[in-house]
């Protein structure tokens, strides 16, 4: 149990000084920098109690807009994603009830895991860029930079969870 | 009683939720408004002391970009000496009457530790703060152009409103002829920005260059900003022009703090006229 908690502590950090220091900084095609925070979502153990979830993301989301200058746009974004991924996820795997205790994000078959990062990229992104414009004139780059981002940011959580995460049989 | 205490138990993740969330978009839309919020800014010591140190070993890789730029200005400065020494030798004496003399602008040199350019609303963070007299909104440049306004300061660090922001109001005048306009972003380019309220007598062609108006208290007059790339003229008003940046946004380093020591004589005489 305490292996889980500091495993999750190494993570939590990571992610916050990857996505600060290195992904806010690719600037890909001149302005797409992947949000790979989210990957926290992802990865954080699914469990009855859901409401550290939810706080764990809120500090990461504040901790990457301090970063980042952003407000809080980040933080309602990713708190949004919190929010949704269990019924995303039941939704995905189509069904209500699952063994929480075992559960692991990696024995899900790599076509659905694939969509269920989709979705809450997607989800996470178009949130970012909607805060950000704070202007329905601007749908257009809002909905352009939701895509673009959304496309970079799922491969590499994609094939970065494929890589650094074990399998559990 | 119990009914809420019955309603908070069931819905107290729904709840959590919703209290997280209007806490979020409360920070998002006091970082809109033009006073960012105090604590959430990359100003402060945890924030600006990692990119201090991740910017000391990325400065190695533009090294040579920064020497070409400051050799640069060394050699316009010294031309500038030179002729203005010329005009010396035509007068006759000259004398400095010291009474009258009064600085206004004093520039502290600082370095840019975190850059951003790619977002809608951008914002930097400089290695200087409150301990150097920075102070809000003091005017940030380089040798190429205008780059910024301070919005935050903590003891050691300060957070620039880039002008790369959808906040970022510039004053700015056409070099050739005294018509003001005002220097906006539209978000698309990072290195084309827009004028807007430029009056329509106002004879503009593509290739003009584009300086500060020297109106606010912020910016000394005649910091060059861009040349116009192109423009539209519809219903008798100018429309859409784009300007392209002298400075390149992405690739910054060291820059320069405009303290004005006249900033709050001319503001009190503004604030006199307001209530008359």
């Amino acid at each position: 149990m305490s292996k889980l908690i500091f495993r999750n502590i190494v993570r939590f950090i990571l992610l916050v000084l990857f996505q600060v220091l290195v992904f806010n900084h690719i600037n890909l095609f001149g302005y797409i920098n992947p949000f790979i925070y989210i990957s926290w979502v992802f990865l954080f153990p699914v469990r009855k109690s859901k409401s550290l979830l939810l706080l764990t993301s809120f500090f990461l989301g504040i901790l990457i807009d301090t970063f980042s200058d952003t407000g809080g746009i980040h933080t309602a974004a990713i708190l949004t994603t919190a929010y949704f991924r269990l019924p995303i996820l039941e939704m995905v795997m189509r069904k209500k009830d699952f063994d929480y205790v075992l559960f692991n994000i990696r024995n899900l078959a790599l076509n659905k895991l694939f969509l269920f990062i989709s979705i809450l990229t997607f989800l996470d992104t178009f949130v970012v860029f909607l805060l950000d414009y704070f202007n329905f004139s601007d749908i257009g780059s809002i909905i352009s930079n939701t895509i673009l981002t959304s496309i970079f940011t799922i491969l590499i959580s994609f094939f970065g969870i494929l890589l650094f995460t074990k399998k559990h049989k | 009683m119990q009914q809420l205490f019955y309603f908070i138990q069931k819905f107290r993740y729904f709840l959590l939720f919703l209290v997280l969330e209007i806490i979020a978009l409360t920070l998002t839309i006091k970082n809109h408004s033009y006073q960012q919020s105090k604590f959430i800014n990359s100003a402060n010591f945890i924030s600006g002391g990692i990119y201090n140190q991740v910017s000391s070993i990325s400065d190695f890789l533009n090294l040579k970009s920064e020497n070409k730029r400051l050799s640069e200005e060394n050699i316009r400065l010294k031309n500038w000496i030179e002729e203005n020494k010329q005009i010396d030798i035509n007068k006759i004496s000259t004398h400095i009457d010291t009474s009258k003399y009064h600085q206004k602008y004093q520039y502290i040199s600082a370095k840019i530790i975190n850059n951003n350019y790619s977002k809608r609303n951008n914002f930097l963070t400089l290695n200087k703060g409150a301990k150097q007299n920075l102070k809000i909104d003091l005017g940030v440049i380089n040798n190429k152009g205008v780059i910024g306004v301070i919005k935050n300061i903590s003891k050691n660090y300060a957070t620039v409103l880039s002008i790369l922001n959808s906040n970022s109001r510039i004053n700015v005048r056409l070099k050739k002829s005294f018509h003001y306009g005002t220097l906006v972003w539209n978000g698309k380019d990072y290195n084309v920005a827009q004028i807007t309220d430029i009056p329509r007598q106002a004879i503009i062609k593509v290739g003009d260059t584009i300086i500060t108006g020297g109106k606010s208290a912020i910016f000394p007059e005649g910091i060059n900003i861009g040349v116009i790339k192109d423009f539209k003229f519809e219903k008798n008003q100018y429309k859409e022009i784009n300007i392209s940046l002298f400075n390149d946004m992405s690739a910054l380093s060291y820059v320069q703090v405009i303290i004005n020591y006249q900033k709050n004589e001319q503001k009190a005489l503004e604030q006199n006229n307001l209530y008359e």
